[in-house]
């Protein structure tokens, strides 16, 4: 096991190398010049400008520039963002615990309601429950998210009034952020309502973020559990007699699980890389809203530490199914 | 009274050209500790008739029958869950692959004492117990520890020796067995065989034994059923059928064992079983059959019992016709 966690560490090797490049690469490849973008309107002499730059570093050759980069890396060292000069490092880990926050509610609530419905979609298959089930989660899949998200401000936020419309915790509530998490901060702060104002404003952007992965997760599940409810093993448990529950799940979804996890993993990955739209809609402090500000102010530091450090959450999280595989499948275990 | 009684059992499948008869009118018959073999081509709906009899076929058949007791209740009237408590105890079933017959994603152990627990009322220490002695029953050296493994760490051998240990959990009266051997090495085969046999006497549970190899049925049954194309064809003890077969292609199929080969080539049976929409009118055999005449294409006939003995055929063969 130890062994399998050291070989699969150091496969992600390389692909911290080829991001690294690629990040380094793409930011400089985006037209526009940093230095002149923090100057603003108002522009700069010709003499202030090649200063900066050489203040910077970005007067030198771009390998030279890539070594300084990638050697700053090794010893922990982002940068300092241009436009609030503070380290990339502090910004990312204060802005981090509500994209993850907001990331984790939206994969529990589409991995809650997603793989119960594909079960009973398999079972049901052809019938009423299955399409009525299936379709709409195409519908699910294939609403613009900006749209869904904005009817649901209207319906629950305007017309119910259930809802607030945006930020993590209403404004009358303050107290120091301890862990990052709102839920958590809320809940040791012991201020009465806190919490639950907290939970308010998670709702909705959690529906939202969570609708295509449950969409994905539903239609994953019930594939998965059809290819294996004919396999002869769950003859097999029918035949001593268990229940139908038991039989579906227990017997089938442990084997059905294996793809369900692939779908659930990848999602986690790309709900942490940002959940860009989302988190503009509802005005959610995250790491998306923060890369893309980054981008347009061509926040170079930002932008190569802020990816690599996203790209380290996202090969976590899949070395953590590849982990799950052989908890759930022993067979894979083995080879 | 018979342990298991079915009259008339018939199972069609929809498919997408329409209706298709499995198993067609087939009566079957097992007394308590009777070892009872059901041969015949595949597709002739041998395995079929029995996962009916266990309630096992998926939801596009259609299961019908004037009659299916076993230990004096009816089948056919029973609710899902009724059907659930005689099903893995009383009457149990292990199948062809044995490699995929169990689940890979939990121990042998832990699928061992849950067929006990879903039909006895034991402790967690007892069903332990229990599961150790099952194992040593079907001969599974160190069975402690095997318990803890997974399908996939013991060969197939072994593993139909758990889906066996499985079926006798719960004591059941009536043990199906289809093709229990097909997909093991010959020397295993022997051995299972010996071990389904020695159940059978030991623990007075009736075996049905679903193969297409005349010779375990020969080794092992008591009396054999012939199916073809989804009707039984011919009902003997094994003595009588191998040596004086009534039905034209019982004959034929003993022909063609290859032990009872005499000349160079081996002897088979011309054609194919017929399928869903090349059924004869007539006799369903009558198109391969040597003897068939016009009767036999235009009349298909019936099951006729005559003393000891069933055929379905026009013109059964008499003991000089078989010797011939």
């Amino acid at each position: 096991m130890i062994q399998f966690v050291l070989k699969r560490l150091g496969t992600t090797i390389p692909t911290f190398i080829g991001v690294s490049i690629i990040t380094f690469l793409f930011i400089r490849l985006i037209p526009g010049d940093p230095i002149l973008l923090m100057a603003g309107e108002r522009g700069m002499s010709d003499e202030r400008h090649a200063k900066l730059l050489a203040q910077f570093g970005y007067d030198q050759p771009l390998w030279q520039q890539y070594w300084d980069y990638l050697s700053g890396m090794l010893r922990g060292d982002l940068g300092i963002s241009f436009r609030t000069k503070r380290p990339v490092w502090d910004e990312f880990f204060a802005l981090f615990p509500a994209t993850l926050e907001l990331s984790l509610c939206a994969i529990i609530f589409a991995v809650f309601i997603g793989i119960p419905s594909g079960i009973v979609a398999a079972i049901y298959r052809g019938k009423w429950p299955d399409q009525l089930l299936m379709s709409t989660a195409l519908i699910g899949y294939s609403m613009p998210i900006f749209w869904w998200a904005l009817l649901l401000i209207i319906f629950f936020s305007g017309t119910l009034g259930w809802t607030p419309v945006s930020g993590r915790i209403s404004l009358m509530y303050f107290f120091p952020s301890g862990t990052g998490f709102m839920l958590i901060d809320a809940w040791q702060s012991g201020q009465a309502g806190a919490f639950k104002s907290a939970v308010q404003h998670l709702i909705l952007p959690t529906v939202v973020l969570g609708t295509i992965p449950l969409a994905v997760i539903a239609r994953q599940t019930r594939s998965a559990m059809l290819e294996v409810l004919s396999e002869d093993y769950i003859r097999t448990a029918r035949a001593k007699g268990l229940s139908p529950f038991r039989i579906n799940g227990l017997h089938a979804l442990r084997n059905a699980l294996i793809p369900v996890v692939t779908v659930i993993g990848l999602s986690v990955g790309t709900l942490l890389a940002g959940a860009i739209l989302t988190e503009t809609i509802f005005s959610w402090p995250g790491i998306g809203k923060w890369m893309v500000e980054s981008i347009r102010a061509r926040d170079y530091p930002v932008v190569q530490g802020g990816l690599m450090l996203i790209a380290a959450m996202v090969m976590f999280v899949n070395l953590f199914v590849d982990l799950l595989y052989g908890l759930i499948n022993p067979k894979i275990r083995k080879s | 009274m018979a342990l298991l009684d079915v009259n008339n059992l018939t199972v069609e499948f929809k498919t997408s050209q329409g209706q298709f008869r499995a198993v067609d009118s087939i009566d079957i018959s097992v007394d308590a500790n009777d070892v009872l073999a059901i041969v015949g081509e595949s597709g002739s709906g041998k395995s079929v008739s029995m996962l009916a009899v266990m309630g096992l076929l998926p939801w596009t058949a259609t299961v019908t029958a004037d009659q299916m007791l076993f230990n004096g209740i009816d089948l056919t009237t029973l609710t899902a869950k009724q059907r659930r408590n005689i099903v893995g105890k009383d009457m149990s079933m292990i199948f062809q692959e044995p490699m995929s017959s169990l689940n890979p994603c939990f121990t042998v152990g832990f699928q061992l004492r849950e067929a006990l627990k879903a039909h006895l009322p034991l402790s967690r220490s007892a069903r332990k117990i229990r599961a150790i002695e099952l194992l040593e029953m079907v001969g599974i050296p160190e069975p402690l520890k095997r318990l803890s493994a997974f399908p996939h760490q013991l060969s197939g051998g072994m593993n139909q020796r758990v889906m066996i240990a499985m079926a006798i959990a719960c004591k059941p009266k009536l043990l199906i067995a289809d093709e229990p051997t097909t997909a093991l090495d010959v020397t295993i085969q022997a051995q299972i065989l010996e071990l389904l046999l020695e159940l059978n006497q030991q623990h007075d549970m009736a075996l049905v034994l679903i193969t297409h190899d005349m010779g375990v049925v020969a080794e092992t049954a008591a009396r054999v059923s012939v199916q073809y194309a989804g009707q039984k064809v011919e009902e003997q003890s094994v003595e009588d059928l191998f040596a004086a077969p009534r039905h034209p292609y019982t004959h034929a199929l003993l022909a063609a064992l290859p032990e009872r080969a005499t000349g160079k080539l081996l002897p088979s049976i011309p054609g194919v079983v017929p399928g869903q929409f090349d059924r004869p009118t007539g006799c369903l055999f009558s198109p391969r059959c040597q003897f068939a005449d016009a009767r036999c294409l235009a009349d298909a006939p019936l099951a006729s019992p005559d003393d000891s003995t069933s055929v379905r055929c026009h013109y059964p063969l008499s003991n000089s016709a078989s010797v011939a």
